[in-house]
């Protein structure tokens, strides 16, 4: 096999006044912002519907229950062309959007699913105890999640919303499928006008693994930061 | 602007959606199977405490779920021809992709239900002078499958969705057979809602399911 590395490949002109490493970084600012409004998106609902399948009504529960079924048996693709074919199409107001924006709501809905049943868990891992005692000093339902339960809950499923926020950079790919300009779509353009695919592919893969880690380590440093003393890995 | 389901009919169905859903659930079963039979070596050669099988079988693995599947997806359509020398078709190439992708993840799976045999069982293995193979092959591999099970299985559906994403190299898979009826027939948006209904109808029995054979198939200890 003779292959010569051509990382020159980055420093050509596009054509449209920009070398393609220029591109490639215009992309990863994207790839990072589809990810970062879709995880606050995702934590807003998430904490939301997750807190719904705890509450005492069963009304709202089944609505939570339906909520993360409904987002957890339809592919992530599937929802993000509901978002951008269907819902414009049904609903008028909405094809002025931008296709940022519905991947955006596409993939932190979707994410949320997910965070959701996280959240839950973690209420539910609580001692009833806990609850009781909110309610027993006179604080509303509202109130004791506010101040009692939630914060100790979110601590809880840091680890495992963490390996969340990693997912959804990598699921942040898929807007490819709608012509965002992120990392995937720069991949698979940069590689069909300048037939060097592995350097292309290579430094996008870094990029991403990049991504994923510096996530990681914010989380962890998050981690760090609001843990209780005593409690939840608080000493050790 | 109103729906309208009139073109939806049978033969749509057996020209377009048929054989994208047999593509699909082609490369579901045979990146399952393939998965857990590599998948399993993983997890042994991870935890055979001999470094040179488990560092690598560590790296392949981290490495394969740090990047997204669409990027796995590109690199082996990418790189497959470049091996073999002539061009492959996208069906072959997803097939390939998926089972090498998840062969990391159920062997996540795998590592995390043979550590959960307890220690007892392969030691009374040795007592009764079992060769390694034979160890895991009638004591701890059948254990740690039945009580990884449902886990399999969740990941199974979750491996059935992502098979869509075989969009990103034009493979025809039940998704595409959708697209494809939408724009023949000039129905996009009806196509689309139609092709999340089959999905959620399909995985959400799976997934109830799965609920149901996990309750059934628990061990009570």
């Amino acid at each position: 096999m003779n292959f010569r590395w051509e990382w020159e490949v980055f420093i050509r002109d596009t054509g449209g006044d920009e070398t393609y490493l220029e591109w490639m970084f215009s992309a990863w600012g994207w790839t990072l912002s589809v990810a970062g409004c879709a995880w606050l998106v995702a934590l807003a609902f998430g904490a939301v519907i997750g807190t719904l399948r705890t509450v005492p009504s069963p009304w709202l529960e089944r609505l939570a229950i339906a909520w993360v079924e409904l987002f957890r048996n339809i592919p992530l693709l599937v929802h993000l062309f509901l978002w951008y074919h269907v819902i414009p199409a049904l609903v008028t107001p909405l094809r002025e959007v931008p296709s940022f924006l519905l991947v955006v709501f596409a993939l932190g809905f979707f994410t949320s699913a997910r965070v959701a049943e996280q959240v839950r868990a973690g209420i539910q891992s609580l001692a009833r105890g806990q609850r009781y005692a909110g309610l027993a000093l006179g604080l509303t339902l509202p109130q004791t999640y506010r101040f009692v339960l939630l914060p100790m809950a979110f601590r809880i499923v840091l680890p495992p919303l963490t390996s969340e926020a990693m997912n959804i950079i990598k699921n942040s790919s898929v807007a490819f499928a709608v012509s965002v300009a992120e990392l995937t779509m720069f991949a698979m353009q940069a590689q069909e006008e300048t037939s060097r695919g592995i350097e292309v592919y290579l430094a996008v893969t870094g990029l991403y693994a990049l991504s994923a880690f510096s996530v990681n380590r914010a989380m962890a440093l998050v981690e760090r930061k609001v843990r209780v003393p005593g409690y939840v890995g608080g000493e050790r | 602007m109103g729906l309208d389901l009139s073109f939806f009919t049978w033969d749509l169905v057996k020209n377009f959606l048929v054989g994208g859903l047999v593509f699909s659930v082609e490369l579901t079963l045979i990146a399952m199977a393939g998965g857990i039979v590599f998948g399993t070596l993983l997890a042994l050669m991870r935890l055979s405490g001999r470094s040179w099988l488990a560092l690598p079988a560590a790296a392949y693995v981290n490495t394969m779920r740090s990047i997204p599947l669409v990027m796995v997806i590109l690199w082996f359509f990418l790189l497959i021809p470049f091996a073999i020398g002539r061009p492959i078709g996208a069906e072959w190439s997803a097939i390939i992709t998926f089972t090498a992708f998840e062969s990391a993840y159920y062997s996540e799976i795998m590592r995390a239900g043979v550590q959960s045999v307890v220690r007892g069982q392969v030691d009374a293995a040795y007592a009764l002078v079992l060769t390694y193979g034979q160890t895991m092959r009638l004591i701890v591999l059948p254990q740690a499958f039945r009580n990884m099970l449902p886990i399999l299985l969740t990941q199974t559906i979750i491996l059935f969705q992502d098979t869509s994403l075989v969009y990103a190299i034009g493979a025809y898979d039940l998704l595409k057979g959708f697209e494809t009826a939408g724009k023949n027939f000039n129905r996009p948006v009806e196509a689309y809602l139609l092709a999340a209904v089959v999905y959620f109808v399909i995985c959400y029995t799976l997934s109830t399911s799965v609920k149901r054979l996990q309750v059934r198939i628990a061990i009570i200890r």
